[in-house]
């Protein structure tokens, strides 16, 4: 020990640098590494994995609806452009890939909403199903509306 | 002959190993034998180098969380006849640096458990006067008192591996414990300090800290409720901010 009172640790003492996985006095302790690949080892972590990458879908399809309503505002010839382009064979790919996802989004939305929201009748938590249930109904009732909508007017 | 489980235990020295390697034993299962009974049955009879942390034996401390063929596992409430024929393999805790063999360093942890305040804040009391609550009050926050700071949540949260300074389930929970008990006052002193990235935030809800929770406490759902009256807290500071002035006079 120095006559200042401090002790200089082995990192120091050796000159060298310190790193973020040194921590005073306890050189050796042993850190393991995060893998890139961390997510592969399971299912569950799988699953977060794409749940999360389904956002990007979303994002597409909000490109893809707001592109929709330029072209239908710039009028018929810009209309006929956007269709001619979401007729191509990789788009209708790329858009089975997103609806794929976005369904995905849907429902582990709908499944974890239950565990943010807790609603109390008469002291009792409700359960899970009857917090996701009406949100199943009501994504299928607007769904099956709007295909009505699109079949009679096709 | 009785039948045995090959156990593939992690070692780790620091003195001497660069990293960790694993050690196979093999010990007898009987029916009653639980994880920790075959560990200490290795350091009784076969190794008495084997370093591990246990306490109570029931449940109770939280001291004997191992990763137990890749699953957090606490290793007296996990019997060893459900591994059978084996072999087994014995980690310690994933997340957490390691001091020897299956212990691990939780210092980090119980600084991110200060941080969150787990205790009643009471602007108008010094702690001695009597606080009645109804059950139905009682109700509202006793799963969350549940936690017995075992860390089996930190080991499968991926993102307290990714993100060191996530303050992570467990201490999320208990502060979302405190919160929803009628006795305390201190759920805005612990907004400041979670609503961040670090905190709530930092959590995108993988839901494993719940799976494995061997107290059923639910720490993905106590934090995604959190960051629910966070978001009205804040839709709340949006349009009433003379509200918020008046509050804080």
């Amino acid at each position: 020990m120095s006559s200042s009172g401090q002790a200089s640790t082995p990192a120091q003492a050796s000159g060298g640098a310190t790193s973020p996985a040194y921590t005073e006095f306890h050189p050796r302790w042993y850190r393991p590494q995060v893998s890139t690949y961390w997510w592969l080892g399971k299912w569950a972590y799988v699953k977060f994995i794409l749940r999360e990458l389904s956002s990007v879908a979303v994002a597409w399809t909000v490109a893809i609806i707001l592109l929709q309503m330029f072209a239908l505002i710039r009028g018929q010839q810009a209309y006929l452009r956007f269709e001619h382009v979401m007729r191509a064979p990789w788009m209708i790919g790329l858009n089975v890939i997103a609806f794929a996802f976005l369904l995905l989004h849907s429902i582990t939305w709908f499944n974890l909403a239950p565990k943010a929201m807790v609603v109390r009748v008469r002291g009792r938590r409700l359960p899970a199903p009857l917090i996701s249930g009406p949100q199943y109904l009501a994504w299928i009732v607007i769904s099956a509306i709007v295909v009505a909508i699109i079949v009679s007017r096709g | 002959m009785a039948q045995t489980i090959q156990l593939r235990v992690s070692r780790y020295s620091p003195e001497r190993d660069a990293e960790p390697y694993f050690q196979t034993y093999e010990v007898p299962v009987k029916a009653e034998w639980v994880i920790l009974d075959a560990l200490n049955y290795i350091k009784d009879k076969i190794d008495g180098t084997l370093t591990f942390r246990w306490s109570c034996r029931m449940g109770i401390c939280g001291s004997c969380g191992y990763m137990v063929n890749n699953e957090p596992k606490l290793g007296c409430a996990t019997f060893l006849t459900q591994y059978t024929p084996g072999p087994l393999t014995i980690e310690p805790l994933r997340n957490f640096p390691v001091v020897r063999d299956l212990v691990i360093e939780i210092s980090d942890f119980l600084e991110k458990l200060k941080k969150v305040k787990p205790w009643l804040i009471h602007e108008d009391g010094n702690g001695t006067g009597e606080y009645l609550q109804t059950p139905d009050q009682l109700e509202e926050f006793r799963q969350y008192s549940m936690c017995i700071n075992c860390l089996l949540c930190y080991a499968a949260c991926p993102i307290s591996g990714l993100d060191p300074i996530f303050t992570g389930p467990a201490a999320l929970a208990l502060a979302h414990r405190y919160n929803k008990d009628s006795r305390d006052q201190g759920s805005a002193e612990r907004m400041a300090v979670l609503s961040h990235p670090e905190g709530i935030w930092g959590c995108t809800f993988v839901g494993e800290c719940t799976k494995v929770c061997p107290k059923h406490v639910d720490p993905a759902g106590a934090i995604q409720q959190y960051k629910l009256a966070a978001a009205i807290d804040g839709i709340k500071q949006f349009l009433m901010p003379w509200g918020q002035r008046q509050e804080n006079q």
